[in-house]
């Protein structure tokens, strides 16, 4: 009991590793932050372009349904290797000598944004048909229908689910670690090779939890307040 | 086989969803400031023929003239023929993230490119007409159905269409809230609007249709004057329908 207690919740090594692992969480936040604003930008055009009518829009679909199945389905620690790892030793310029950091950010972009495109196109289909009807037969095109009519009503829908993909990758910043980029776990990780003690990932766990936490509560709050909405509109 | 002078003209018009054989070899000719009403049961086509008027339903078979362009040979630039026509819906389809002003002057900006300022000066007094204006800055969901229906109407009027197809416009609403809808047809009609109305409000169409034309299973039986229609149908099955709907008491 003694030893899990040392190994695990020491709070000599907790003060001790605290200043490193917060430097490193740091850089959690920043690929985060990086990665998710490009994913919401990204998956929404992909999720517009998987939607397009028409033949001629057909190379384009199956592009964005290739994309989306792949990248849904591969791993992130996969892609996090093929691209950290695997790039820089094609020595392509200017690809192959970006920063780990970069890699990183590209790896988690291209995993969730596969994930994202799909929440965005559940919100397109889910509104429904009659408001495209009403916004064409007033002379709109369909880009203007789909900017001014369907995508607003479509986002506000998804922002909960939006909201937990965002915790996800949140705590998958932790996996980019494994390419060399220095942040929370790899941090706790030095610390617990260099001490022989494990209290460094307790402490990149609480500031994983401190960050998911209000985020969670949030989408909660978001949820609740939606339901209460609609059931004010049955009445 | 033109016949000049009708504004809207559909010959031969057949439409299919799937095998399903909603239309078939439709002839309507419609003047301008001239109304018509269509009747007959549900499903028997009312709605898709005003949805295949401006191309919201794609026309495979026949030929649907407006304005004097034929609309139904591909060429036509859909967006251009839908600003002409106005349509309103038997469940208003109000954007339900705008606004009653924003939902009024959305089209007139980004179709007609309108200045906010015109066009909110111009949905003002189409608020004014219908009597409204109090609610301009309310969402959509705040309204009563009667309300949404009319500023539904007020939005299609923004385009300042020359023709307006009316689906149904009442079917949704509280017996209570219809005739305010009716009233500002009504004065539609009056002011001169060509209009296309399908609708199950018999006294109504007998009021204010110049023509009738009863559906029954996607052929126009029957096409007649109002007193005609509803005081000596020709058709067993127009005979048969108004019966219906005088058991039920709509008439």
């Amino acid at each position: 009991m003694h030893r899990v207690l040392e190994a695990f919740f020491s709070p000599h090594a907790f003060r001790q590793s605290l200043p490193d692992v917060w430097a490193g969480f740091q850089i959690n936040i920043k690929l985060m932050v990086v990665a998710e604003i490009l994913v919401l930008v990204i998956a929404l055009g992909i999720a517009i372009v998987r939607g397009l009518p028409g033949r001629p829009a057909g190379p384009l679909r199956v592009l964005a349904v290739v994309y989306t199945d792949f990248f849904r389905g591969t791993p992130l620690i996969i892609v996090a290797f093929m691209i950290g790892l695997g790039v820089p030793g094609l020595r392509i310029h200017p690809i192959s000598y970006q920063s780990n950091f970069v890699y990183g950010v590209t790896a988690l972009t291209l995993v969730y944004t596969a994930y994202v495109t799909e929440v965005y196109r559940a919100g397109i289909e889910s509104v429904h048909g009659s408001q495209r009807s009403a916004a064409r037969s007033l002379g709109l095109t369909y880009g203007q229908a789909m900017r001014y009519v369907v995508l607003p009503q479509a986002v506000r829908r998804v922002v909960p689910p939006l909201l937990n993909d965002f915790v996800g990758l949140q705590k998958d910043t932790a996996i980019i670690g494994t390419i060399g980029v220095i942040e929370a776990q790899q941090q706790a990780q030095n610390f617990s090779s260099s001490f022989f003690n494990f209290t460094g990932y307790l402490v990149a766990a609480v500031f994983f939890i401190f960050m998911t936490i209000p985020l969670a509560r949030f989408t909660d709050h978001l949820v609740a307040g939606r339901e209460r909405r609609e059931r004010a509109l049955a009445v | 086989m033109t016949a000049p002078g009708h504004f809207v003209e559909l010959r031969n018009v057949t439409k299919r969803f799937g095998d399903n054989v909603v239309l078939k070899n439709v002839d309507l000719a419609v003047d301008e400031h001239q109304v018509i009403c269509l009747i007959g049961a549900s499903g028997s086509g009312k709605s898709t023929l005003l949805r295949c008027i401006n191309l919201l339903e794609k026309v495979e078979e026949g030929t649907i003239v407006v304005d004097g362009q034929a609309i139904t040979n591909g060429k036509v630039d859909v967006n251009a023929l839908r600003r002409k026509i106005g349509i309103v819906f038997q469940a208003y389809n109000l954007f339900p993230h705008m606004t009653v002003m924003e939902n009024v002057t959305l089209a007139p900006r980004k179709v007609r490119d309108l200045s906010k300022a015109e066009a909110d000066a111009q949905a003002r007094e189409l608020l004014r007409r219908i009597d409204l204006l109090d609610k301009a800055d309310e969402y959509p969901d705040r309204l009563s159905g009667g309300q949404q229906q009319r500023v539904a109407i007020a939005r299609a009027l923004a385009m300042n269409p020359t023709l307006m197809l009316l689906d149904e416009v009442t079917s949704a609403l509280d017996p209570q809230l219809v005739s305010e809808v009716l009233n500002l047809i009504r004065e539609l009609a009056e002011f001169g609007m060509t209009m296309i109305i399908a609708t199950h409000e018999m006294s109504f169409a007998r009021e204010v249709a110049d023509k009738v034309g009863f559906l029954d299973a996607g052929v126009i039986l029957e096409e007649g004057p109002p007193e005609q229609i509803f005081s000596a149908p020709r058709e067993e099955r127009t005979r048969e329908f108004l019966a219906r709907i005088i058991a039920a008491g709509r008439l």
